[in-house]
């Protein structure tokens, strides 16, 4: 019991291994499976047993998982959409006039988001005045949102709620163009794509303390 | 005089805590009809006169997938949440996924993308451990001007508590290969929405779990069917429901919903962005708002604390508005991120009283008053508000929500 404890209490996330019965059985498991990788993790495991006075480490969790992924190819991943970033990486390809992006802001998104982008059942999208400092501070697409890329991404993911494949990527950037371009953040005559998207610089693009650091495990 | 009492005075004096409520039919009661027999049942329901009990829906009329449902902890006692009555917070509806279609995506900055079907997953060691989980968004009437006048579970519903099973994430990320420079991970479900958030790297090789399992049986729709990102102590909306992508990488992708929401305005004009771990939190469940107090006499006191950094320590109960506090006990379990139960016995002299409980974790974190928090965070962080929650007892029993 002495070891079952042990192995347990070193974080290795595999709870199950409460018998030695089972224990023998999973590392031969793990050892037919990932013969390569336990000469790799046997020192950290000793290491962390010291304590336990034990003949011989146990694998660690890494050697007994059963290595079940199946691989992937390249094509598969491709077809699947890429992920957009702040710097314009995922980006399709295409290109939207702000004219266009009105038509369509009326036919999808004014039910929600205002006739004029002012707000209704779904958040403002057009204006936002003051500091962000105030005591009422407004926080919107103009004032609050530190990337313009975020935009598109919301919208080629779930906008409008009801049908997000309805828009096409030109359509997308067309209303990108007009958003921006009604909240004075892009020209309205210049049609907009994945470059110029990328390149707008948002009233508000340092306002925000990253945080993510905190929270973190210590390495 | 109003008093905490030691526990064993509260035993001893053999008295039973009790509200106003309906009065429950006694063994012995006259005139009462013969309880009528059911058969069994393939899965039970609560008792037909307890189904008031339930979770109360706040969503978009323009789009009913958008919105939340509230726990309604004042009805619950112990740590663990019923999983029909699991508070839920919607982007865009619940997708009906068909398990036999579903698969995990690895991929990124990986040696290997690899996918993972479901039948694989069920094949991977398991871990189970107890969790609250909390939207970042609960308890936001807090920073109202005026304290809300609603129950305790329509206030400060936006959390529970689970048993959650599931595989450790690690295995997967290592099975696939982490390259040394990735920092991040793109974590995406497949509702309707396709919500995204970007995670450290570090946290989903630490204690990330991918749930299988809620309350020892299989995921409810509601809580992401087949497959949810489990994050110990963090911010509800990282932890992807319908979990089907991870993408590996080295900068986060600024998603919606860690820029434009879930992040904290403070009184100077910047935000809070990434603040991932839920602070210290308690509150009493009973007596709470909208309960009346038949009488003076002896009551027990009783609430629920979490906090994101780890293990309750102590909660603290104060009669008086937070002049003077004394130790409630903790009630076992006491666990590592999870609801903590505490319990005082209070012997109520009928005048007017306002309770409040805080709880300090095992890093020393202690739960703010509304004060001090406001005082920090002003009021537009609308996100994150964990201040001390004030119930005033009226000189008639009657409870109700103060700042104090």
């Amino acid at each position: 019991m002495a070891m079952a404890r042990c192995v347990t209490s070193m974080r290795d996330g595999t709870g199950w291994i409460a018998g030695q019965g089972r224990l023998t059985s999973w590392r031969q498991a793990g050892r037919r499976l990932t013969a390569g990788l336990v000469g790799i993790v046997c020192l950290p495991v000793g290491l962390l047993l010291t304590s336990c006075a034990t003949s011989a480490p146990p694998p660690t969790a890494v050697a007994l998982a059963p290595h079940l992924g199946h691989p992937v190819t390249s094509d598969t991943l491709a077809g699947l959409g890429a992920q957009i970033y702040p710097d314009g990486h995922g980006l399709p390809a295409g290109s939207g006039l702000a004219v266009d992006g009105a038509v369509l802001y009326g036919q999808y998104c004014a039910s929600c988001h205002g006739r004029e982008g002012q707000g209704a059942t779904a958040p403002e999208l057009i204006g936002g005045d003051g500091p962000l400092s105030a005591a009422e501070a407004d926080k919107t697409l103009k004032t609050y949102w530190p990337y313009a890329t975020t935009l598109f991404d919301t919208l080629a993911r779930g906008m409008p709620p009801a049908n997000p494949a309805a828009l096409s990527d030109d359509q997308r950037y067309a209303l990108c163009a007009f958003l921006l371009a009604r909240n004075g953040l892009w020209p309205a005559d210049r049609p907009l794509d994945g470059a110029s998207l990328s390149a707008v610089q948002m009233p508000n693009r340092h306002g925000f303390i990253d945080l993510s650091a905190r929270g973190n495990p210590q390495p | 005089m109003s008093e905490f009492l030691d526990r064993r005075a509260f035993l001893q004096a053999g008295l039973r805590w009790s509200l106003v409520m309906p009065a429950l039919p006694g063994l012995a009661a006259e005139g009462a009809p013969a309880p009528q027999s059911t058969g069994f049942s393939n899965y039970g329901q609560p008792a037909p006169s307890e189904r008031h009990v339930i979770r109360l829906i706040g969503s978009n009329p323009r789009m009913p997938g958008n919105g939340v449902s509230w726990t309604p902890l004042e009805a619950l006692e112990g740590i663990l949440t019923p999983s029909g009555l699991h508070f839920e917070r919607h982007h865009n509806g619940i997708p009906e996924i068909d398990p036999q279609h579903f698969a995990l995506l690895i991929h990124g900055m990986v040696q290997q993308p690899l996918r993972f079907d479901l039948t694989d997953l069920l094949r991977y060691p398991r871990q189970s451990r107890a969790l609250f989980l909390e939207c970042g968004g609960n308890s936001n009437a807090g920073w109202h001007a005026e304290p809300m006048q609603k129950p305790v579970g329509a206030f400060h519903g936006l959390v529970s508590c689970s048993e959650w099973t599931g595989v450790p994430l690690r295995l997967l990320l290592a099975e696939a290969g982490i390259d040394p420079r990735a920092r991040w991970v793109i974590a995406t479900g497949a509702d309707t929405a396709a919500t995204e958030v970007s995670l450290p790297l570090a946290k989903l090789q630490d204690d990330a779990l991918l749930a299988l399992y809620q309350n020892g049986e299989r995921l409810r729709l509601e809580n992401g069917y087949p497959l949810r990102l489990i994050l110990p102590g963090w911010e509800g909306v990282r932890q992807i429901k319908w979990l089907t992508r991870l993408e590996v990488t080295d900068r986060p992708a600024m998603s919606r919903n860690e820029t434009a929401q879930y992040t904290q305005l403070l009184p100077d004009g910047r935000a809070r962005q990434f603040d991932f771990v839920m602070g210290p939190k308690s509150l009493i469940t009973s007596p709470s708002h909208g309960q009346r107090l038949p009488g003076a006499g002896l009551y027990e006191v009783s609430g629920l604390a979490w906090s994101g950094h780890g293990a309750v320590a102590a909660v603290d109960v104060s009669q008086d508005g937070g002049r003077h506090w004394v130790p409630a006990r903790l009630e076992a379990p006491v666990l590592d991120r999870c609801f903590t139960r505490f319990r005082a016995a209070w012997q109520w002299d009928g005048t007017p009283a306002v309770l409040q409980s805080r709880v300090r974790d095992q890093l020393g974190n202690l739960q703010p008053g509304r004060a001090a928090l406001i005082a920090e965070r002003g009021r537009n962080g609308y996100f994150h508000y964990n201040a001390v929650v004030s119930w005033a007892v009226d000189g008639d029993g009657a409870v109700r929500h103060v700042y104090a």
